[in-house]
């Protein structure tokens, strides 16, 4: 399956490209109207996170792994598999905001959400004709979405 | 190829999804006794509790055994396995023949030989049923002790709390869920469950549970002397593996159903995974019987991919669990309670009693081996990747862990690029 990829040696720390999931993942699509509302009034928040470290950075969110330990630890069966697209897919609507797969994931993909007992990860932008919004926005092509 | 799994819990399903990664025609059966699909079993104090209604149990799709080609046949019990003749009965007369057996048979509540113990009155909290049970109880009893501060007595008791049920926790170690916590962690959760009016009573246990001339129980006398004054009583001490088919097959079991690498059993062919498995732990190396759901969706996954000839051993289990009370989440993974005095561990301990926040980190030989986080628990995913992936932590990152918190540029480059920037051929995984 295509994944996305960050490379850090282009990340330039900017930011834009969770500001770009952030739009994705508004009710507005608009991008003063999801960071001055709707993060405020619905929790909305990036499924992708610039990590620092000194003079390096590089910008992650869940790698739809091949054999996630999100879905094993998954209780209410909310985080599952696709069989057909590959991705690690999440129901809302199932969820119980156990916190397991924030837990037991190893790259600290799973995040809460802020106001609700539910969790915000990425979803590679599924519906989205363009494919994930944060390597469409990337100034300096840190991010790629390919088959590897 | 026919696949057989005795057992419908979540195994059953890592299993089914195992299998299935390899083999897309062979012939799965699942056996399960319970009358439903496969449900989320931590769900039911969810259910208990009121916060979810019974559809929203069932851990996979209405079309997925179907969609996987997997015939469920369910309120069946397995009743006998002949591994000569490789088949399995029920107790519905059939004989179902495998060519590879997995036993995902999970844990049956452990009752202690309590006087009184035997009647009517006390309750398990282990499956649908039993909640069902206790939800139309609910209404018609006011007071309820759960014997066991573990994570299934805890959770019984807040459920039944929020059902409006008055509930006494009497907990015979010196702390709520002694296993995963420490005293500090134990003591801030305790807190939590005080303050909304739920008894903890830790360092006694039940002596006596007393009946009155009819039968029906009317209270606990503990080991103290006090008496507490109850309609029901709901043991949660825990599950001990339910391994009697193998035992009586002949198959090798010690506190659970023994595994190698493999997770196969002493019998060829015959898998264990589970509640009801003894497999390998990763920190210790050791063969243990750790009853919680990640290990039984991963053990039943890797047996399925075995059963269908992957070849691959088991990385082990890591002891891991994720529980709120009340809306303080605590997560704790691995050896969270080293042997006091070891020179071998490490531990650093930031408490924040105001905050109800704690923080505990175990080091073993410049690694991380374990975590527990109370209140905040963001980072939760990133410590355990340190634990699992065992990652070197000398000098310099480990103080940076320790004053900063976990960041992924303190792994190793190699790892760094395999997980997040592969080279093509190296990349899936
Ligand atoms: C209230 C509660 C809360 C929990 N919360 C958590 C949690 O938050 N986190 C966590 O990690 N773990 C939790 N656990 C533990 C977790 O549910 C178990 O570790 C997990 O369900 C084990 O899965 P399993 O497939 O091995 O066995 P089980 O889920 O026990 O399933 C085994 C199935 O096999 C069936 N069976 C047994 N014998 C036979 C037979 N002879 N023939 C046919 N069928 C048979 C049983 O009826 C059962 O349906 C909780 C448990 C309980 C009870
Ligand atoms: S959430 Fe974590 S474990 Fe799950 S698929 Fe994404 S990266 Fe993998
Ligand atoms: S928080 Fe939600 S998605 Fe995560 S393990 Fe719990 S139920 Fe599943």
């Amino acid at each position: 399956m295509k994944r996305v990829y960050p490379n850090k040696d282009f990340c330039i720390g900017c930011h834009i490209c969770e500001l770009a999931c952030l739009t994705a993942h508004s009710k507005s699509k608009d991008l003063i109207l999801a960071y001055t509302v709707e993060r405020g009034e619905s929790g909305l928040s990036s499924c992708k996170h610039v990590h620092e470290g000194g003079p390096t950075c590089v910008a992650l969110s869940c790698r739809h792994c091949d054999e996630p330990s999100c879905v094993a630890a998954c209780i209410s069966g909310a985080l599952q598999k696709d069989p057909e697209t590959g991705r690690t897919v999440y129901d809302r609507e199932k969820c119980v905001g156990c916190w397991s797969c924030l837990m037991a994931c190893p790259f600290g993909a799973i995040a809460r959400h802020p106001l609700e007992a539910k969790i915000v990860k990425c979803d590679l932008c599924h519906d989205r004709p363009g494919g994930p919004a944060c390597v469409a926005a990337c100034p300096n092509k840190a991010l790629k979405q390919e088959e590897r | 190829m026919n696949y057989v799994i005795i057992g419908n819990g979540v195994s059953s399903i890592g299993a089914i999804e195992g299998i299935r990664r390899h083999d897309k025609d062979g012939k799965i059966v699942v056996i399960g006794a319970e009358d439903t699909a496969a449900y989320g079993r931590p769900l039911i104090s969810y259910l208990l509790a009121g916060k979810i209604g019974p559809e929203r149990l069932a851990l996979r799709g209405e079309d997925y055994y179907a969609r996987n080609g997997v015939e469920l046949k369910l309120g069946t019990t397995a009743t006998g396995v002949d591994t000569a003749k490789k088949t399995v009965t029920t107790d519905k007369g059939e004989t179902v023949k495998y060519d590879r057996l997995l036993i995902a048979t999970g844990g049956i509540p452990f009752v202690p030989p309590i006087p009184g113990v035997q009647g009517e009155d006390i309750y398990s909290f282990t499956t649908l049923a039993h909640a069902n049970t206790l939800i139309e109880l609910s209404s018609k009893i006011k007071r309820a002790v759960v014997i066991g501060g573990g994570l299934i007595g805890l959770k019984a008791a807040e459920s039944l709390h929020d059902r409006g049920v008055s509930v006494t926790i009497v907990e015979l170690a010196p702390r709520i869920l002694s296993g995963g916590f420490d005293e500090k962690a134990g003591r801030l959760a305790a807190n939590r469950l005080k303050n909304v009016g739920i008894e903890v009573n830790c360092g006694v246990t039940a002596k006596e549970i007393q009946r009155g001339k009819d039968g029906h129980v009317k209270g606990v006398l503990l080991t103290d002397g006090r008496f507490l004054e109850c309609d029901v009583v709901v043991v949660a001490i825990g599950v001990v593996p339910h391994s009697a088919i193998a035992k009586e097959a002949g198959i090798k079991v010690e506190r659970g159903i023994m595994v190698d690498a493999k997770l196969m059993t002493s019998a060829k062919d015959v898998y264990a995974a589970g509640d009801v498995a003894q497999a390998m732990d990763q920190l210790t190396g050791e063969h243990r019987v750790v009853p919680i759901w990640p290990n039984a969706y991963n053990q039943g996954y890797a047996c399925g991919r075995n059963m269908a000839g992957a070849k691959q051993p088991y990385m082990g289990g890591l002891p891991m669990n994720s529980i709120s009370f009340y809306g303080l989440p605590t997560i704790s993974v691995g050896v969270v309670n080293p042997p006091d005095g070891d020179k071998n561990y490490e531990v650093h301990a930031l408490l924040d009693e105001e905050k109800e926040t704690y923080r505990k980190l175990v080091f073993r030989d410049e690694k991380l081996v374990g975590y527990v986080l109370v209140g905040d628990i963001d980072k939760g995913g990133m410590y355990t990747a340190f634990i699992k992936f065992e990652m070197p932590l000398a000098g310099e990152a480990k103080d940076k862990l320790i004053n900063a918190g976990p960041e992924v540029f303190l792994w190793p480059a190699e790892l760094f690029d395999e997980t997040w920037n592969p080279e093509p051929a190296k990349a899936a995984r």
